[in-house]
C-alpha cells in the first residue's frame, strides 16, 4: 500500500482524498437540499434561499403531508406491495432455483426450461400486449396487477440456482440417504444453507417492489389505488409543458415544500435498509452478476 | 439410474417448477401472441381474434412517420452518451479510492456514492426537477451568485436535456461500477505491487502496468456486455425528466411507445415499434452475451 512516502506522492494523496471527498459529497448533496427544503417556510424556499440548511425551520409540510389522505394512502399500498409482493418472488424463486440446479441428467428436461425462462428473459412482447393481457384478465384497479405480472423475478432465479449449485453436493446427498425426498432436502437443507443468497434476494426485491411506479400508472386508474411512487411520480413530472412561461407556471404552483417532504419520506424505507443493502448487494454481485 | 433412484423421485421437482412457470406462461408467453396487435387493426372492444388483418400497414406507417427515425436517432445517442462518457468514471473512481489506506474515510466515499443507485427515477427525478428548477433551484440560484442573469431552463432545453441525462446517469450508477472494479482491484496478487516498488517503481508506473492489466478483464466484460444496452437509453429516466420542450432531442422509443399507446390509444402503432424495438434489443443483448461468453468465459446461467 504504502508505495514510497515521496513529498510528490503525499500531494497526489492529498488531491486523491480532497477529490473524492468532493465527489461523493455532490453525490448526496441533492438528497440534503431536498431535506432542507423540505423543512423551511415556503416564502425562502421560493426566493432560491435555501441551500443545506434549513431557513425558517417549520414542519409544517410534514403536517400537511400526514393530514393528506392521498399520501397515506398511497404508502399503504406500497407497504403491502412490499410485503406480498416480496413474499411471493421469493417463495417463486425458491421453487424455480432449486429444481433449475440439477443437471439435465437427474432432471430430464431442465435445459428446455432454463431456456423457455431465459428466453423472455430477452424477448418481450412490449407494452401493449402485456397491458391488454392485464386489462383481460380484469386486473386492472385491482392491488394484485402490482404483483403478479413480475412476480417470477428470472434475475433473483438465476441468482439463486447458481449459488445453490455452488453448495458442497454431499450434504444433500447425505439427507437423500438417510430418506429425506427433495422436498424435504429443499427445506431442510437447500433452504437454510442459501440463507444469506435469499437476504440478498429478499432486499433487492423488496427495494425494486418499493421503487415501482410504472405499472401502478399504467394499471391503476383510480388515484386512490396509486402505490406511493406512482403517486409522487404524478406529483413531480412535468410533461404538458410547451414553453417558459408554463414551466414558470408551473414552478410557481407547485408547492416545493410538501413535495420535498414526500419525496424525503419515500426515501426513509430505502435509507433504513441501505446498510443491509450495502453489505448484502456486493455479495450479490459476486454471486451472480460477474464471475469473471 | 441406479443412483437416481436411490436418491429419490424426481418428480417433486416437476411439480415444483409448475407455480413458477404457470406466471411465466400467463404473463410472459401469452402477451407473445398479442404481438399479433401489431399486424391487425386492433379495437379493444372486438379483441385481439375479432380485429382484421392488415398485414404491415403500421409497419409501412412507423417507418414513414419522422418521428419514429427521430425517436431511434435520440435513442441511440443518449444511449451511447452514457456508455462512453461513464465507462471511464467507475474505473477511474475505483483506482483512486483503492489508493485510500483510511478504512473509515474510504467507507464513507463509499457509502455515498452508491446510495443513488438504490433510488427510483421517480425519487431522484423529483430531486432533478427541483434542483434544477428555473425558479429558484438550487443550480439556478448557485449561478445566480456567480452573477449569471438568466437562469438556465435545464429540463427544458434541447441544449442541455442531454448533458442532464448523461450527468444523472452517472450519478445514479457509477457508484454500482466502483464496486465491481474495485472487487477486481482487491483480487490482484499484493506480490506484484511488492515486487514493482523493490524495482523503483513509482505509483504511477504501477498503476499502469499493473493495476490496469489486473482489471482489464473485468473492463473487457463491462464493455461487451454495454454493446447489448446501445439501445437502451433508460426510459424510467427520461419518461421522469422529459416535457414536450424536449422531445426533438429527448423522446426515445419507450417514450414514444408508451405515447402512441397508452396517450393516443393507437395500440397497433404502438405494437409495432415495441416489437421492433424488442427485436433489436433481443438481438443486441444475445449477442453481448455470447461474445462475453465467448471472450470472458461469462455466463448468466
Amino acid at each position: 500500500m504504502a508505495v514510497g512516502v515521496s513529498t510528490g506522492y503525499k500531494v497526489f494523496r492529498g488531491f486523491v482524498y480532497t477529490g473524492l471527498g468532493l465527489v461523493a459529497l455532490l453525490c448526496i448533496l441533492p438528497m440534503v437540499n431536498i431535506l432542507a427544503i423540505s423543512f423551511s417556510e415556503q416564502g425562502e424556499v421560493a426566493k432560491g434561499n435555501v441551500f443545506f440548511w434549513p431557513r425558517d425551520f417549520t414542519v409544517d409540510s410534514y403536517r400537511v403531508m400526514f393530514r393528506e389522505g392521498a399520501f397515506l394512502r398511497a404508502f399503504g399500498v406500497s407497504t403491502m406491495r412490499v410485503l406480498v409482493g416480496t413474499s411471493l418472488n421469493i417463495v417463486l424463486t425458491l421453487l424455480m432455483a432449486y429444481p433449475l440446479s440439477k443437471t439435465a441428467k437427474i432432471l430430464p428436461g431442465r435445459n428446455i426450461f432454463m431456456w423457455a425462462m431465459v428466453f423472455v428473459m430477452l424477448f418481450n412482447g412490449g407494452l401493449v400486449p402485456t397491458f391488454m393481457l392485464v386489462r383481460s384478465l380484469g386486473l386492472v384497479d385491482r392491488f394484485w396487477a402490482l404483483v403478479l405480472p413480475a412476480a417470477v423475478p428470472m434475475f433473483s432465479v438465476i441468482l439463486i440456482m447458481n449459488f445453490i449449485r455452488s453448495l458442497p453436493p454431499s450434504l444433500e446427498e447425505a439427507a437423500m440417504i438417510d430418506g429425506a425426498g427433495y422436498g424435504q432436502v429443499m427445506l431442510m437443507v437447500v433452504v437454510p444453507l442459501s440463507m444469506p443468497a435469499i437476504a440478498t434476494i429478499t432486499l433487492l426485491s423488496a427495494v425494486g417492489h418499493w421503487n415501482e411506479y410504472f405499472s401502478g400508472l399504467i394499471y391503476m386508474n383510480r388515484s386512490s389505488n396509486y402505490p406511493l411512487q406512482t403517486f409522487l411520480y404524478t406529483m413531480t413530472a412535468q410533461r404538458d409543458i410547451n414553453n417558459l412561461e408554463q414551466a414558470l407556471a408551473f414552478a410557481k404552483v407547485s408547492d416545493r415544500t410538501l413535495i420535498s417532504a414526500q419525496i424525503f419520506v419515500a426515501m426513509i424505507p430505502i435509507l433504513l435498509v441501505y446498510p443491509f443493502l450495502q453489505k448484502h448487494f456486493v455479495k450479490g454481485i459476486v454471486l451472480g452478476s460477474v464471475k469473471g | 439410474m441406479a443412483r437416481e433412484q436411490k436418491l429419490g423421485k424426481v418428480y417433486p421437482l416437476y411439480l415444483m417448477l409448475i407455480p413458477g412457470f404457470v406466471f411465466l406462461i400467463i404473463f410472459n408467453y401469452i402477451p407473445l401472441y398479442g404481438i399479433t396487435i401489431a399486424f391487425k387493426d386492433f379495437f379493444p372492444s372486438r379483441g385481439i381474434l375479432g380485429s382484421p388483418w392488415v398485414g404491415l400497414e403500421y409497419f409501412e406507417y412507423m417507418v414513414s412517420l419522422p418521428d419514429t427515425w427521430r425517436v431511434v436517432g435520440n435513442t441511440f445517442i443518449i444511449a451511447i452518451l452514457k456508455i462512453l462518457i461513464g465507462f471511464p468514471i467507475p474505473i477511474i473512481t475505483a483506482i483512486l479510492l483503492n489508493e485510500v489506506s483510511h478504512v473509515g474515510f474510504k467507507k464513507t466515499v463509499q457509502t455515498m456514492i452508491y446510495l443513488p443507485h438504490f433510488l427510483s427515477w421517480v425519487i431522484l427525478g423529483g430531486m432533478l426537477v427541483d434542483l434544477l428548477s428555473i425558479d429558484g433551484g438550487l443550480v439556478n440560484s448557485v449561478l445566480a451568485r456567480f452573477g449569471r442573469e438568466d437562469p438556465i431552463f435545464f429540463l427544458g432545453d434541447n441544449n442541455w436535456f442531454r448533458p442532464v441525462l448523461v450527468v444523472s446517469d452517472i450519478w445514479k450508477e457509477f457508484g454500482f461500477g466502483t464496486i465491481i472494479y474495485l472487487a477486481a482491484i482487491v483480487g490482484i496478487d499484493p506480490n506484484l505491487y511488492e515486487a514493482a516498488r523493490v524495482d523503483g517503481s513509482n505509483w504511477l508506473q504501477s498503476t499502469r502496468h499493473i493495476t490496469i492489466p489486473g482489471m482489464l478483464p473485468i473492463v473487457m466484460l463491462i464493455a461487451i456486455l454495454n454493446l447489448g444496452n446501445i439501445m437502451n437509453a433508460n426510459f424510467d429516466q427520461v419518461f421522469n425528466l422529459y416535457n414536450t420542450l424536449v422531445y426533438r432531442t429527448g423522446d426515445i422509443i419507450d417514450t414514444f411507445v408508451y405515447r402512441i399507446s397508452l396517450v393516443d390509444f393507437n395500440y397497433s402503432l404502438g405494437t409495432a415499434v415495441g416489437l421492433f424495438r424488442s427485436v433489436v434489443a433481443f438481438v443486441l443483448i444475445a449477442s453481448s452475451q455470447y461474445l462475453a461468453y465467448k471472450y470472458s468465459d461469462y455466463r448468466v446461467f
